[in-house]
């Protein structure tokens, strides 16, 4: 026994570590690595709701309710070859694209306004206090007036649907910029349009990111609403206009198909575009976890 | 020591008043506190907590002004952040998270137009290898450990080659064995570079192992108690007491005092 062992009762020992182990690393299983894969999973979900569909279209048996999942594919590919949905696509596309990009720099503006100033701040706070509840398609007899009728006004709603959300959640993003990052911005000496675009617009881009997806969900719906209620938009309808024309004529599985070439963009823009976005920006520099 | 008294200070900090407004009261941080930083000194500015060395380094930052009193960087009155005065944070969040460590020490060269883009660039990456961090040149600052974003801090505040560095409990939030090697680093990289530097602690052991010279603050509010020399070792003093005993006793006597 050594000197130190009588003193603290146990004695010390000194271990190298052992070269056997069990497993240290071993690669995934095949299935492990297809459930890991989100887009295969989501396939999956699809697939079965599809499934479900079919199914319980076929137990029903009445196809001016609810045409089969196979008959709203049919008719979703003969009017996609005769080139009348792909022009109706467009048309909606053109209408919302206009008033999103239009919504997307009136929104840029007040943001801008609101962080340069406390009276643009509290400005922007009542507007959006004001008119965010207010339902955007309730707007629409007015627009008429003042538009008449033509894409103009449906623009004008849709201006009314994504301002709101975008310009409130790029707020909330400047205001949670962390002061040590608004200092280490400061303390480069940029100017007031460098610090905007190249410190606080990266770090607000989460809720930024959050902001265009809510403005683009909330311009999808009112534009369709609009279309539906109004009929021709201009020269050539819309999907909406492409719905509700097919009601009329009692073509339920257009009516269908319609309906689900508006969930097909919606899953495209989410799944495609927006993520692809997220995975360049926000995800790679950690901002986001997941 | 005669040599450095013959060099003009790099800094002038001459009776600063500090003050913040909260909700609801007027908040006096320091009170006519002047000192002068020279050429190459690690300056120290040491206190307990609420002594307000940290809104003092802000101030010599820019990010707050005096309300009394002046502050000049070789002549010219401070009047608001630049890089001239480049400042390493205590917080792991300064660094911003959409670029990697190469952008992160380069973004400062290239906004402030220091210098052309490849010289920009080669600066950057000199420094990222005098922190060793070269291997990490490419990554995003969530990848790194709280040390390495440390150590990309400071690449980044002296690849700008500021007037004086200013340091803010840049290793607070490490853990002691990463702090321990980080101010080892820190002494072996202004034995390379010889930069001025502005250092913040609340450490004593920290400010003699890192100082030259060092800045001792009375709390509530800030105001100066001493302004005593390091030379890295707690050494004895002539009076037979340890530097750090000293210091100790500097800081803490009116508690004793009031206890008494």
């Amino acid at each position: 026994m050594s000197d130190a062992s009588m003193m603290f009762g146990r004695p010390e020992y000194h271990r190298s570590p052992g070269k056997t182990f069990g497993v240290v690393e071993k690669p995934l299983t095949f299935f492990e690595r297809i459930y890991n894969n989100g887009a295969i999973r989501k396939t999956c979900l699809l697939l079965l709701l599809a499934a479900g569909w079919e199914a319980y279209a076929r137990f029903l048996d009445d196809p001016l309710l609810l045409p089969t999942f196979s008959a709203t594919v049919a008719a979703f590919i003969m009017e996609f070859s005769t080139g009348v949905l792909p022009m109706r696509v467009w048309g909606s596309l053109e209408v919302l694209l206009k008033g999103y990009a239009a919504g997307l720099f009136l929104a840029a503006l007040l943001t801008a306004f609101a962080s340069a100033s406390r009276i643009g701040s509290d400005l922007l706070e009542t507007l959006t206090a004001m008119f965010n509840p207010l339902p955007s398609i309730a707007l629409l007899p007015l627009s008429l007036i003042w538009f008449g009728l033509g894409s103009m006004s449906i623009v004008f709603v849709l201006i009314h649907s994504v301002l709101w959300a975008v310009a409130l959640n790029t707020h909330a993003g400047f205001q949670a910029v962390s002061p040590t990052l608004r200092m280490v911005g400061n303390n480069y000496g940029l100017s007031a349009f460098g610090y905007l675009t190249r410190i606080l617009i990266p770090a607000a881009f989460p809720n930024i990111l959050t902001g265009l997806k809510i403005g683009w969900a909330f311009a999808w719906r009112t534009l369709i609403a609009a279309e539906l209620v109004f009929g021709v938009s201009s020269s050539s309808g819309g999907l909406g206009w492409f719905i509700y024309e097919n009601k009329n004529f009692l073509e339920i599985p257009n009516v269908f198909a319609g309906l689900l070439t508006v969930i097909l963009i919606g899953l495209f823009v989410e799944n495609v575009i927006f993520q692809n976005i997220e995975k360049q920006t926000v995800r790679k520099w950690g901002l986001q976890v997941r | 020591m005669p040599e450095q008294a013959r060099t003009q200070p790099i800094l002038d900090v001459e009776g600063v008043t500090l003050q913040y407004k909260t909700v609801d009261r007027l908040v006096t941080a320091t009170y006519r506190v002047s000192f002068e930083v020279h050429e190459s000194d690690r300056y120290i500015i040491l206190g307990p907590s609420g002594c307000g060395k940290s809104t003092l380094l802000k101030a010599v930052g820019g990010f707050i002004s005096p309300t009394e009193g002046s502050i000049r960087l070789r002549e010219n009155a401070v009047t608001r952040p630049g890089p001239d005065r480049m400042m390493v944070f205590q917080e792991f969040d300064q660094l911003l998270p959409w670029k990697t460590v190469k952008e992160n020490v380069l973004f400062p060269l290239v906004a402030t137009r220091a210098l052309p883009r490849r010289e920009a660039e080669e600066r950057a990456l000199h420094y990222i290898d005098k922190v060793n961090l070269t291997k990490f040149a490419d990554s995003y600052p969530h990848t790194l450990s709280g040390g390495m974003k440390q150590r990309v801090a400071i690449a980044r505040g002296m690849a700008v080659e500021p007037d004086i560095l200013l340091m803010d409990e840049p290793f607070a939030a490490l853990d002691a064995l990463t702090r321990r090697k980080m101010q080892d680093e820190l002494l072996q990289l202004w034995q390379d570079v010889k930069f001025t530097v502005l250092f913040v602690t609340h450490s004593i052991p920290e400010a003699i192992l890192i100082g030259t010279r060092i800045l001792l603050l009375s709390p509530h509010p800030g105001q100066v108690k001493a302004e005593l020399n390091s030379d890295g070792t707690d050494r004895q003093r002539d009076n037979g007491k340890q530097l750090s005993e000293h210091i100790h006793h500097l800081l803490f006597e009116d508690e004793v005092e009031a206890h008494v």
